[in-house]
This record gives structure tokens, sequence and C-alpha cells, in this order.
């Protein structure tokens, strides 16, 4: 089960916590306006491996923290 | 003879060739189910699945078996039926046993706001055809006489929808039974053949290359589950798909029968008897995505705790194994079927947590598409232009999440 850090409050079970979704970007080579829009609004990286992403401590400080999280192992780095 | 020696039996592998008009990537029920219908239906035979371990190794042989049509959006009651009727006849039709029983599914209400919700799935799905009936409490309790209809105290049942339609069928056996049928009619399964990067011509996909060396192709679709991101990301097609991980574990025999399949979208869980006896019960993917597959005492020891909520003789049962499967969570919660924008590259994806259910229609549609190059009227609604145009299939209430 993952676990994570908070700064307020520490090492806390991840059900106190809720996912607010990973950082993400528009991939540079697409360059149309109206397809970037679709992309933000839409699409994800999915990533296999490190991302970094929000997450929300709701039954503890009600903070947002950002960590990096590795998808493969749903470990936290 | 058990089932092991009669699979040995019947399939006859195949050396991969340099070249075929479609290939398939993935070997589960969906990359299969294609081929078998490319083969059978349109003669298309020159077809090669490939798979990066062993058939059904990946969700079509995690998931909970359940086959049901009471979705909550029009366009996806009609796909869900047709595959609940292609699943009937299915046996029959490939001559593979793969213990499809009707059973019919429970979905509990505990509260008014799951009653209306319930009222408004019979209502939509009587209007477009599928039969599923608001029940009583007392009426629940005769289809499931275990059922504790004071939910442990916690969780009162204060009425249910019935969908008689539904049924369980063993999933791997229809894996089989699909892999068998096109191997028959000519088809190369290439299990172990692991697919890491696709074969472009400008912009066009016109192979793909695996492990095994490079495989040129017609068409190429990918039936992939789990790791569809990466391989839609080989052809620069952006997928809004996140990938999430979802447990479920099973019992030992439970001697007496659990008629029905049970399911909860308030405790998101769901029940049903396998054809051994074992009880298999499934919960919620998990709210963070990622490709782990290991399961873990907490989601046991919650999902346990609500299913015994419900039926108090699950507690006299011992939990004989726990898995877990990654669901391939589509932004609508729907599935995406067709063309990518890409000449040449196809996906069936976005299956998350219903996709067993529709392997028979969506392998025959797709089969369709790929041989016509016509989108039939069954998959238009699910392609994935929907996004561009904000015309998103939005049903996540009808999958068992929240």
């Amino acid at each position: 089960m993952l676990w994570i850090t908070c700064p307020t409050c520490g090492r806390r079970p991840v059900e106190e916590y809720g996912f607010g979704g990973e950082l993400r970007g528009v991939p540079e080579r697409i360059t149309d306006p109206v397809e970037r829009d679709v992309d933000y609004a839409w699409m994800y990286d999915n990533l296999h491996g490190i991302t970094s992403e929000r997450w929300f401590h709701q039954a503890g400080c009600r903070r947002w923290l950002t960590l990096r999280r590795d998808t493969t192992t749903d470990t936290v780095v | 003879m058990n089932e092991f020696v009669e699979r040995r039996l019947t399939l006859q592998w195949h050396e991969p060739k340099r070249s075929y008009d479609v290939v398939i990537i993935g070997g589960g029920g969906h990359g299969l189910a294609t081929a078998y219908y490319l083969a059978a239906r349109h003669g298309i035979a020159n077809v090669a699945v490939l798979e990066a371990r062993y058939i059904g190794s990946g969700n079509s042989g995690r998931n909970t078996t359940i086959i049901r049509a009471n979705y909550g959006i029009p366009e996806a009651v009609r796909f869900y039926q047709h595959s609940l009727d292609l699943y009937r006849t299915l046996e029959a039709e490939l001559g593979c046993w793969f213990m499809h029983s009707t059973k019919g599914l429970v979905w509990l209400a505990h509260t008014e706001p799951a009653m209306r919700a319930e009222r408004a799935r019979c209502l939509l799905n009587i209007a477009c055809g599928v039969e599923t009936v608001m029940i009583t409490p007392q009426e629940a309790s005769e289809l499931c006489p275990q059922l504790d209809l004071s939910g442990g105290g916690r969780y009162p049942v204060l009425g249910a929808s019935y969908h008689p339609g539904a049924a369980t069928a063993r999933h791997d056996r229809v894996v089989w039974a699909y892999a068998q049928g096109a191997m028959r009619q000519g088809v190369h399964v290439l299990q172990n053949t692991e697919v890491i990067g696709l074969l472009r011509d400008g912009a066009r996909v016109t192979g793909v290359e695996t492990s095994a060396g490079p495989i040129s192709a017609g068409v190429v679709l990918s039936a992939v589950g789990g790791n569809v991101s990466r391989i839609a990301a080989y052809a620069d097609v952006r997928l809004p798909i996140r990938t999430h991980p979802l447990h479920a574990f099973v019992t030992n025999e439970y001697a007496q029968a659990f008629a029905p399949i049970l399911s909860d979208t308030e405790l998101l869980c769901y029940v049903s008897q396998t054809a051994r006896g074992e009880i298999v019960i499934g919960a919620e993917y998990e709210r963070q995505p990622s490709y782990s597959l290991q399961s873990s005492f907490s989601f046991l020891q919650s999902c346990a705790a609500k299913a015994t909520h419900l039926l108090p003789f699950l507690r006299d049962l011992r939990i004989l194994r726990q898995w877990a499967g990654i669901c391939d969570i589509s932004a609508d919660f729907s599935p995406i079927m067709g063309e990518t924008g890409v000449d040449g590259f196809l996906v069936t994806t976005g299956w998350g947590t219903w996709g067993f259910k529709a392997i028979p229609a969506g392998g025959e549609q797709m089969a369709e598409l790929i041989a016509t190059g016509r989108t039939p009227a069954l998959l238009d609604p699910f392609g994935l232009g929907r996004f561009a145009t904000d015309h998103a299939m939005a049903d996540q209430g009808s999958t068992g999440t929240r």
C-alpha cells in the first residue's frame, strides 16, 4: 500500500489523501491551438515510470502537496 | 482429460512470417476475437496476433467474468446487449464450452439517491429494449437468500434493479476458445512476442517492431490492455486514458448455490460464484494510476468488510488468492474503438473495468471496420474523435465505479 509523507502531518496512508492528477503539459509537436486545447482537456501522458502529481491531504491538514511517484511500482520516490 | 491436456491437443502454434495483412497487438479477448471474426466472417486469415507473454495473461484472465448490458447511455446499452446476445450462442459457434451461465444481476441500492439512479437505469434499459426491472428488498431476498437485508445494520437494502440477462463465463476459456477458432482458420498467434515499436512510413504505420524482429502489416490494431498509451505513443497518438490497478479476490468453495450476481455501487463491490463454487469478489479500481500488479492487504480488508456486511455467510469462507489487473480507464468511462487519425493504425481500448463482457461485440465490430473500412453503427459513437468534438460518452455510473 502507498504511504505518502505530508510536509505537515508526516507519513500517512494513502486513504487519507485525494488524488489530484498528474502535472501535465501538452507535447511541443502539437502546434495547432485547437488541438492543443483538446489535448489539454482530455489526453493523459499515462506514463510508465516517474510522474509528478498533486495530492490533497483530505483527512489531515487539507493542504495540497506535489510528489513524484513511480507508476511501475506505485511507490513514492 | 483435464482442461490443460485438452488445450495442448487443440492448438497449433506457428512460426512468425515477415508480413501479414493485419497485425493485432495484444493476445487477450479483444485481440483474439477480432482475429477470429476477421477470418470467420470476412475471409481475412492472413492475420497475426502478437502477445508479449501468453494469451489471456493480461486483463482477460484477471477480470471478474461478469457479462451484463444494464448500462446508462443508449449507445452503450445497444453495444453491450449485442455482446450479451453473441455470448449466448458463442459456445455453439466456437465449439468450445466456457461455462457460460445466465444468472441475473441484482444491483442493490442503500440510499434514496441510489434508488433514483437504479430507477433511471431501469427506464433507460427498457427504452433500449434491455430487460432491467426494479425489485423490492423481499424479491431481492428471494433471488439471493444469503443477502442480509439490513446490510449488517449499516447498509439496509431499500431496493434493487434486476437484470435477468446477466451471465458469467470462465474468462480464460473464452480467450482460448477464440484463439482456437482463429487458429483453425489460419490466424497466427505469436506468444512471447513483445512489440517494442511501430514501423512508420512518413505518418503511416506500416508494421510493428517486435522482440522477434520487424513484421510488416497492412493494418495494425492495438488491442492492448494496460500498456496502450505506450503503443499509441509509438504512432504519436495521444489517448484520453489513465491506467489504474483493480484488485479482486476469490474464496474457497461455497457448497450451496449462490444464484445471482450481486453488485453494489455504494459499497463498490460485486460478488458472483464461479462454476467451481468459489465466490469471486471484486472492487473499485485504485484512484491513482499505476501499472503495479501488486495487490494489498488493505484492499482485502476493506473489500471483505464491505462484502460481509451484505453477505454474512462470507465470514465462514477462506480467501484462496487475490490479484490485481490494470485497467485502461478512459476519460468518459466508455471504450475507445476505431481509427486514430494515423493511417494503418487502429485501437480498441479504454476497456477499463468493462472489457470482458464486450469481447464478442468488440471483436466482431472491429473486424467489420478493418475488413470493410467503414465504421459500423454500433462502433460509431465510440471513436477517438468524439473527444475533439466534445461528444463524450459519459457513463461512469453504470461501470460500478465512483
